[in-house]
């Protein structure tokens, strides 16, 4: 669905990524992991277009996107840290970005999260006066809402009560289900292993490995992911002493 | 699209200048000296103000540009709306805050000319503004970019002007003084308001040139459209190294 190929994006001197190349399919929840600064982030970012890599390209069904717009109809992005203009309310930020989509196929709209998060609740409050977690439960909701082909997570657990991310949790699952591409970061394993069906590991922009959650497993002699993966950055730290 | 005008502080900035307005204006016997005092808060407080809340919005709303961006949406599209946004709802308070007094204590052409000049003041500084946050991740730095460019053109340059003036008073320079000033937005403004004050006089021979120059519909012509190209330059520019920022 989305082909990344050779991308090289440095900041300055630092090389943030460093020639990726992959393929991500529908119907995968693919988890990103990788130590702090490996670039999971700007990968996650030039995707969306917001880093404009120097090097490579990025296609989304066969069509280049790094210059393109119209492509992010299909995309739902839910960043780390999620915020508004302070002064509106949340009923007149989600009417908002339904202007912005200028979505008149009303029946692709999405509530279920909305319902599920209680938001019509909060409808009245300015995004502002809202807390961290409740801000974290619009933005969710916020992604979700247009029923996008690919979805985009940014650590999208932090933050929230364990109830309600359990309600996101459920909802990747399903939205999985329905043929989409799913894309998570998060160093939660416990909750990538409940959600991802693969796991793509960057190590200082370079990509090491996408496999299954299965595949990962048996390859490591773990019986959970938690191990594997802590195995695997153990042996990357030993290679980088020898 | 932004949420600029129920802002308090544009309020306040609306309320503070139809006060000094009106304070001005009950105050001064003359019209042409409470116009003068009036065109001087023109051509400080309307620069600072809207380069500094320009400047302060763009870092504000940087995380909602964010947002926007991961959303179907041009970067062009979000960082004009951005620019007009903000320039029209600043120039919208100022036209109220000193619009509404004019009408009641000093209807004239020159009331006018000090309206419009202080809309396009904002949409030139607002545009100046947002050139230097776009180039400035630091919101302090970009912040204090902003005011010093504003002391720049309000101080700074007349300062300059002034010794090149000195320095060359043998020669007949008044043309290229003519060329300094439409190099300074402030200026251009504040020569092209006096000169419909019939102050000209007091400016000596280089007023002369001047009212020469500016009090015909050329004059005029060339001095908005050089204000024009002031808002529209920066602009243009903040544009293209917006599309290609990562963010």
């Amino acid at each position: 669905m989305i082909s990344v190929q050779n991308l090289h994006k440095s900041f300055g001197k630092l090389k943030v990524l460093d020639g990726v190349t992959t393929n991500l399919e529908a119907g995968h929840v693919v988890a990103l992991i990788g130590p702090n600064g490996s670039g999971k982030t700007t990968f996650i970012r030039s995707i969306l277009g917001m880093v404009k890599p120097e090097q490579g390209s990025i296609l989304y069904k066969g069509e280049e996107i790094l210059t393109g717009w119209k492509y992010r109809e299909d995309i739902g992005y839910m960043p780390q840290l999620a915020k508004f203009p302070e002064r509106i309310q949340v009923k007149e930020l989600l009417d908002m970005m339904k202007d912005i989509r200028n979505n008149n196929k009303t029946d692709q709209i999405d509530e279920e999260l909305i319902e599920l998060f209680d938001l019509k609740k909060i409808y009245h409050k300015r995004t502002g006066t809202l807390s961290g977690g409740t801000k974290q439960k619009v933005s969710a909701a916020l992604t979700f809402l247009f029923n996008p082909e690919i979805l985009i997570l940014d650590e999208p657990t932090t933050g929230l009560d364990p109830v309600s991310a359990e309600i996101l949790k459920n909802k990747i699952t399903k939205e999985q289900q329905k043929q989409k591409l799913v894309l998570i970061t998060s160093h939660i394993l416990s909750d990538i292993e409940e959600v991802a069906s693969h796991v793509m590991y960057l190590h200082e922009g370079k990509l090491q490995f996408v496999k299954s959650i299965e595949e990962l497993k048996s390859t490591t002699h773990e019986t959970s992911l938690n191990k594997a993966i802590v195995k695997i950055m153990q042996q990357e730290i030993t290679k980088e002493i020898a | 699209m932004f949420d600029i005008l129920r802002n308090r502080f544009v309020i306040g900035y609306c309320l503070f200048i139809m006060l000094i307005t009106f304070g001005l204006l009950s105050l001064e016997e003359g019209s042409s000296k409470s116009t003068i005092s009036l065109l001087n808060i023109v051509l400080l407080v309307v620069p600072l103000i809207s380069i500094v809340f320009a400047t302060i919005h763009f870092y504000n709303s940087y995380e909602f540009m964010e947002l926007l961006l991961s959303q179907p949406v041009r970067r062009s599209t979000i960082i004009y709306s951005e620019y007009f946004g903000v320039s029209c709802s600043l120039s919208l308070a100022f036209a109220i805050g000193m619009g509404v007094p004019l009408i009641f204590l000093n209807q004239g052409l020159v009331s006018l000319y000090l309206l419009f000049a202080g809309i396009i003041l904002t949409f030139v500084f607002v545009s100046i503004a947002l050139l230097g946050a776009v180039n400035s991740k630091d919101k302090a730095r970009g912040i204090g970019t902003s005011l010093l460019l504003w002391f720049f053109f309000t101080a700074i340059y007349d300062g300059l002007v002034l010794l090149i003036l000195f320095s060359f008073s043998d020669y007949p320079i008044e043309k290229y003084l003519l060329a300094f000033i439409s190099l300074n937005p402030i200026d251009l403004a504040r020569v092209a308001i006096l000169l419909q004050m019939d102050t000209a006089v007091l400016m000596g021979y280089t007023g002369a040139v001047f009212s020469e120059f500016f009090n015909s519909w050329e004059g005029l012509l060339f001095s908005s459209g050089l204000l024009l190209l002031w808002a529209i330059l920066p602009m243009l520019l903040t544009v293209r190294i917006f599309k290609r920022k990562d963010l």
